[in-house]
């Protein structure tokens, strides 16, 4: 943890320091944030670079290596099928980041804009949604994903897709509370009187007054769900509700094969949970040290 | 007070309510229904006069009103009907796996406060040294572990350790018998998933112990009883703890709420037949009432379960029961 006192004014201004200078100063301050940044990038780097990192096809069966431990030519060994698993790893970072940031993004984003509207509104409106959203908290997460999942059966649109919205819904009830509460607080400072009494509308003042003032607790909340949607979409993959085969997916690696073949070729059980550990982790400590610069007065959260 | 439980106590109905229509909706968006996957589940034809005179038999021709009446006036007497899959009463079918979900959400919840309260507490007295960044680096893996895979580690290592020191696998057993009537197998049944989904849900509450332990130990009376000589452990354990365990019951006990709705993926790895696995089951037949049964069970749960932890607190800290 780093006191007030380790910032010397010097630090402060801008234009000073360069953007690697600062970037080699915020990760002398805060190793654990650092770590989780690298492994957000190793991540990233994965899912863009796919095809250069490895030259097996992540989809293609191949029963003559099937269950193979680790060796020089499957690096993590082969699953049931005698696909690659090092291979299906480096794809499933694709999987992971797109449902992760998506989902992430779009809930937190219309939590945010539903949040804001809430606070600025106020009354019976602020009072209804309220309860709206205790609803939507109190109803089991995965279960209200399920039922997304299950409705978006008859849509011509991708497993995906589906999973994307089954974890977008729940993040919006959290995200709007959390958005709501610093929204409240601004909602009384003077310049939305300014704003009110010079004739603006409803919508301008709320998305050009006091959205970007609530960009902190948005950022929070944001960054630290990247990290939960990760985890929520290898929990539906594993059920079988999310993303479907033969589509790399970390979750779905660890259905069926990774139980049954857990004495034998325990390999098929170990890499895919230690990817989505790895990726969680870092994302959280991402999260956590965004946190941290953003607003010092969360850290409970 | 009374005022306080009173007015507290209503807010209930509203969630609990708007939980209702929410499920009695999504149920009823999931394309398809429970007749039609009876009769062509094996991919036969259907003839449709069988499947109208089945929805007549579970009263799905109604009209949506009626049965959402239906619904919540037997859910307010206490009636939930019968299994539309199997035709046995819900409350016969949920009673005994809602014993064995609780059982473990109970047993996860004494795990995670095993481990969040010391290991919370030494990583605030010891703040910034080599063990606070492991407690704390301990307690953000439990978040980044998905409690499924530490489910798959956990049988691995019992299949690898019971063959290396019995020379036979053992599996931990599946059929469920109530800790009174059998408790060694019992427990030797439900201890792991406990571990699995306890390590998870101790993260969060020791990060909150060691906040709390952090700031009490800024007091006043602290550094009071330092001066006056009083050892260290005694100040740690009578001054701080006792005084930082209330935002960790707190949390605890908002964790519980959650438990009992995220169960769903430990019981299918562990292939126990609790709450989850019916949950999951009942969605996939379009089992209207069994779904709204569960649904409404665990949102009971998780409205009393906070109720309980507000009334703890204004019990506590009367300057609350006038702030609402």
């Amino acid at each position: 943890m780093t006191t007030a006192q380790d910032f010397s004014v010097a630090d402060r201004v801008p234009g000073r320091t360069s953007w690697v200078a600062g970037a080699l100063h915020f990760a002398r301050k805060n190793m654990l944030g650092t770590a989780g940044a690298l492994l957000v990038l190793i991540m990233i780097f994965m899912a863009i670079f796919a095809p250069l990192i490895t030259s097996y096809d992540p989809t293609a069966n191949d029963f003559g290596v099937m269950l193979e431990a680790p060796s020089h030519e499957h690096v993590l060994g082969t699953d049931q099928y005698g696909r690659d698993l090092f291979t299906r790893i480096v794809y499933g970072a694709r999987t992971a980041l797109l449902v992760g940031f998506l989902s992430a993004f779009i809930g937190a984003t219309i939590g945010l804009v539903m949040g804001v509207t809430s606070a600025y509104f106020g009354g019976t409106f602020d009072l209804l949604f309220q309860r709206v959203m205790d609803v939507l908290m109190a109803f089991p997460l995965i279960i209200l994903a399920l039922a997304v999942v299950s409705i978006g059966d008859a849509w011509p649109v991708s497993d995906t897709f589906k999973v994307i919205l089954a974890i977008t819904v729940p993040f919006i009830p959290r995200c709007a509370r959390v958005v709501r509460s610093s929204a409240l607080a601004i909602r009384e400072i003077p310049y939305i009187d300014a704003a009110r009494a010079c004739g603006f509308s409803h919508p301008r003042i709320i998305l050009r007054h006091m959205v970007p003032n609530v960009m902190a607790p948005y950022l929070i909340i944001f960054t630290a769900s990247v990290g939960q949607a990760i985890l929520i979409e290898a929990s539906l993959s594993y059920l079988g509700l999310g993303v479907q085969e033969p589509t790399p997916a970390w979750g779905l690696m660890l259905r069926g094969g990774a139980e049954e073949y857990a004495e034998s070729a325990p390999w098929v059980a170990i890499f895919p949970g230690l990817a989505i550990t790895l990726a969680v982790f870092g994302f959280n400590l991402f999260g956590d040290s965004v946190r941290d610069a953003l607003d010092p007065k969360l850290r409970q959260m | 007070m009374i005022n306080y439980v009173i007015k507290r106590l209503f807010l209930m109905i509203p969630t609990l309510f708007g939980a209702a229509v929410l499920v009695f909706l999504l149920m009823r968006a999931i394309p398809g229904d429970i007749c039609y996957l009876r009769m062509a589940g094996g991919g036969g034809t259907v003839d449709l006069d069988v499947v109208r005179q089945c929805r007549a038999d579970l009263g799905l021709d109604r009209t949506l009103w009626v049965q959402f009446w239906d619904f919540i006036s037997g859910f307010v007497v206490g009636d939930f009907g019968k299994s539309m899959w199997t035709g046995q009463p819900i409350f016969d079918e949920v009673a005994l796996r809602f014993q064995l979900s609780l059982q473990i959400a109970i047993m996860a919840t004494i795990v995670s406060i095993l481990i969040a309260i010391p290991f919370g507490t030494i990583s605030a007295v010891k703040q910034d040294t080599w063990v606070d960044y492991a407690v704390r680096t301990f307690s953000i893996a439990g978040i980044a572990i998905p409690s499924f895979w530490l489910g798959i580690l956990i049988i691995l290592g019992i299949l690898i350790t019971s063959k290396a020191w019995f020379g036979q696998s053992w599996m931990p057993p599946i059929t469920y018998r109530p800790i009174w009537v059998d408790p060694w197998y019992n427990l030797s049944m439900l201890i792991w998933p406990a571990l699995a989904t306890g390590y998870r849900y101790s993260a969060v509450a020791t990060r909150m112990t060691r906040s709390a332990v952090l700031e009490v130990l800024r007091e006043d009376y602290v550094r009071t009883a330092r001066a006056k000589g009083v050892f260290e452990t005694l100040v740690i354990r009578r001054h701080a703890l006792r005084n930082a365990l209330l935002p960790v019951i707190t949390v605890i006990g908002i964790e519980f709420a959650f438990l009992m709705g995220g169960l769903v993926v430990t019981e299918q790895v562990f292939n126990l037949n609790g709450i989850g696995k019916l949950f999951v089951e009942s969605v996939e037949n379009h089992d209207y009432n069994m779904t709204q049964s569960l649904v409404m069970l665990v949102v009971a749960i998780f409205a009393f379960t906070n109720f309980f932890v507000d009334i703890f607190y204004a019990w506590l800290d009367p300057r609350i029961r006038y702030v609402r």
